[in-house]
């Protein structure tokens, strides 16, 4: 049971005094962190811990965890041990420990995980309205994915990792942008000015689990959708057509050889010269600005990013891998879970992760859109605002295995690679996506 | 009471004895230990896997009879009905390549050249390397921005630009036959050597005293004699190919569009990544009619005739 500490009222108050002689009245009436209570859970005698996470994206990301991990193990003395495997693997590894009741206590795991097997984890409503009532609120996004019935909550947002544009500076302005366009008729032209000009933009339109998301952006800025708030499959729609044939345009402005792209392949062409616009998360850029080569150190100056385009239907419709924190009901220590998870995700530790993570992941909570790593390089700004605009994976239905079998299946990705590329019409690629995706929604 | 104990001792040791002496009850003995591994890991997941086939269980969650189902809408889902194109196509193409390559190796490797051994060793490196590296070696081959084999093209001047090797989705089909069989060549060769060192040469002496010519002694010799092995090298290579898994998730994920997609990473990909497990294992299941066509055919039209086991037919 949660343990609200009453001790910690009397330091709020003096907190809030505190800041409303620092900020003035306004900033502590507007500041999320004067408004807090303290929350904290007693961990269990002899408790010990195991946490599954995905494997680091940046070096940065998991020395800062892990120095988190120490400070949480010398202040309780619980024992945490922490294993860490591709993202790609923690899915199913993570449905069999729901489905044995054995395993991890703690699963840090992708998109819609939490949803496949709700009964089986531990509720934490309590933590979850005890940070967001403390860090200014948790974004949409986070409640679509993590609280489906907008009752329970089945875990915590950790965050997630954005898929924006990252363009070539110089390479922009010579092809006559002074800025990167903000919509997509905009965005279609600078990408066939850049092709004039020897230098192509290029996204990847194999089976790539990541990288492939940009497919989401485009179906959802022409106003088309996988399934409807009813779990309708809809996705054979005019709307979806136009962007497709949206997509058709802009596939003929792409370097050659992108149907074939999986994740890493445009960090190699990008980070090689090949291309000058691409879709990725900030590694791109962390791994210029760290690298050995003087050569592609100096890119890392040219590197700018900036938000997807917004499409016709006028509003950022985003796609990013979003990231979940889920305890298991089958842990003999649910306190000291809660606790490990409380303490990670307070100003003092998640702060520091995040800026040991260099931008990579973006934040659940609208407090740390202050965190001072969205400002320690302008560049890294774009990013702080991915789990804000994003749209979940099975947008705009409900989430379960029916969103994560589609998404797994590239349907989408499919269906815009078969479109674009030609081998289909547009229509022919949306009656097949039609037809694989009823079989996952089940019509 | 001591007489009840040595009647009872007597009657323990008769049964030892017993035991021991019946080589019916000693051999079901020795062949415990196998059975049981067998059944826990061949039988028990061959049986599980196909009866999930069955159920349209998800990954953490069990699932329910529903018959055919998962078989009828496979049968109608054209991604299953390419991927089982695919896994033919590569799978007959893969192995015919391999097989001619294989066979002309190993009579290579069995002719006496200079540094024999050495030669030997290096055409096993293919099979050494482990599949998952050397898919990785393959996937920078046929990058569509990195490509040595493209740079080199373009440097003679015989190309304009890059080869899509894995963008198109022929071009990504014959690509991965190719990493399948410079990957799965030495099994073919190695194996076939052995059995070539298996025949006289004096069928070769005295056909050749008979005014033989290669190609005569090759015929009527060598493939003959050597048809046993080829029929089980043959349907291990088949097996390994039908299956493949590394290369294809390694190369291109299934992709362009499908068109490299094998039943197994379909499989790999409904069950585990899409948590479909029941539908995942029912693609599996539908390899399995594949496989025993493929060991019927070799078992029934290559293996070891009556002639050749001093027979006179």
């Amino acid at each position: 049971m949660s343990d609200f500490n009453n001790r910690r009222k009397i330091l709020k108050s003096s907190a809030g005094a505190a800041a409303a002689a620092s900020l003035g009245v306004g900033g502590m009436l507007f500041s999320p962190f004067a408004q807090a209570q303290n929350m904290t859970f007693k961990p269990e005698k002899g408790a010990k811990l195991r946490v599954l996470r995905w494997s680091r994206f940046v070096q940065g990301d998991i020395d800062a965890y892990m120095a988190n991990v120490k400070k949480f193990t010398e202040l309780t003395g619980v024992e945490v041990r922490v294993d860490n495997e591709g993202w790609e693997d923690v899915r199913p590894k993570a449905a069999v420990a729901a489905n044995t009741g054995a395993g991890p206590d703690i699963i840090l795991s992708t998109n819609d995980d939490a949803n496949l097997y709700p009964d089986k984890l531990l509720d934490v409503t309590d933590l979850a309205e005890y940070l967001g009532k403390k860090y200014g609120g948790w974004y949409p996004a986070v409640e679509a994915y993590l609280r489906p019935d907008g009752k329970k909550w089945l875990g915590l947002g950790l965050g997630a990792s954005g898929s924006y544009i990252v363009y070539r500076q110089s390479q922009v302005k010579a092809a006559g942008f002074d800025t990167f366009p903000k919509d997509t008729a905009g965005f279609l032209k600078l990408c066939q000015a850049l092709k004039e000009k020897g230098t192509p933009p290029g996204m990847a339109l194999g089976n790539a689990t990541g990288d492939g998301l940009w497919c989401n952006w485009l179906i959802w800025a022409f106003g088309g959708q996988l399934v409807d708030k009813n779990n309708k499959v809809v996705i054979d729609s005019p709307e979806t057509q136009k962007a497709l044939e949206y997509g058709k345009e802009l596939y003929a402005t792409f370097i050659p050889g992108t149907l074939s792209w999986l994740d890493p392949n445009n960090n190699k062409a990008f980070l090689d010269g090949q291309i000058s616009v691409t879709n990725n998360g900030i590694s791109v850029y962390y791994a210029a600005k760290n690298a050995t080569d003087p050569k592609v150190k100096e890119l890392a100056a040219d590197i700018q990013h900036a938000s997807f385009p917004v499409g016709p239907i006028g509003t950022p419709t985003e796609s990013h891998l979003f990231f979940n924190q889920m305890i298991f009901k089958y842990t003999k220590y649910p306190q000291a879970a809660k606790e490990f998870l409380r303490f990670m995700m307070e100003k003092e530790q998640f702060e520091g992760w995040l800026g040991g993570a260099g931008g990579y992941i973006a934040q659940p909570l609208r407090a740390y859109e202050s965190a001072p790593v969205w400002t320690a390089d302008p560049k890294n700004t774009v990013y702080r605002d991915g789990v804000k605009n994003m749209r979940p994976a099975g947008y705009a239905g409900k989430l379960g295995y029916a969103s994560a079998g589609a998404g797994a299946d590239f349907i989408v990705v499919n269906m815009v690679a078969e479109a674009v590329s030609g081998s289909k019409t547009p229509k022919e690629a949306m009656e097949r996506a039609q037809k694989r995706a009823e079989r996952y929604y089940k019509v | 009471m001591a007489a009840v104990l040595g009647t009872h001792v007597e009657r323990k040791r008769s049964w030892v004895e017993r035991f021991q002496n019946s080589p019916n009850a000693l051999g079901w003995a020795f062949m415990l230990p196998a059975t049981v591994l067998l059944v826990l890991f061949l039988t028990y997941p061959l049986g599980l896997g196909t009866w999930l086939g069955f159920t349209d269980a998800k990954i953490g969650r069990g699932g329910e009879w529903i018959g055919f189902e998962n078989f009828g809408f496979l049968i109608g889902d054209d991604v299953t009905r390419l991927a089982l194109f695919n896994t033919l196509f590569y799978t007959t193409v893969a192995s015919i390549v391999k097989f001619v390559l294989g066979l002309w190796l190993a009579i290579l490797l069995n002719k006496k050249l200079p540094f024999q051994s050495f030669f030997r060793a290096v055409v096993l490196l293919p099979w050494i390397v482990p599949t998952a590296l050397s898919a990785i070696a393959f996937w920078w081959i046929f990058d569509s921005q990195f490509s040595i084999i493209s740079w080199v093209l373009m440097k003679m001047g015989l190309i304009n630009s890059y080869i899509d090797f894995l963008g198109n989705p022929w071009n990504a089909r014959i690509s991965t036959i190719i990493a399948n069989v410079w990957r799965g060549i030495p099994f073919v060769a190695i194996s076939l050597l052995a059995g070539l060192q298996t025949i006289s040469p004096s069928y070769y002496e005295a056909s050749a005293i008979d005014g033989a010519t290669p190609w005569q002694q090759f015929r009527h010799i060598t493939l003959p004699l050597l048809t046993p092995i080829i029929a089980v090298v043959m349907t291990f290579s088949v097996l390994f190919t039908f299956t493949d898994f590394q290369l294809i998730y390694v190369l291109t994920r299934g992709g362009p569009l499908n068109s490299t997609h094998l039943m197994a990473t379909l499989a790999f990909q409904r069950a585990i990544s899409g948590g479909a497990l029941g539908e995942g294992a029912a693609i599996a299941t539908l390899m399995v009619p594949f496989l025993l066509a493929a060991i019927m055919f070799s078992y029934f039209g290559l293996q070891r005739r009556a002639w050749q086991q001093g027979g006179d037919k």
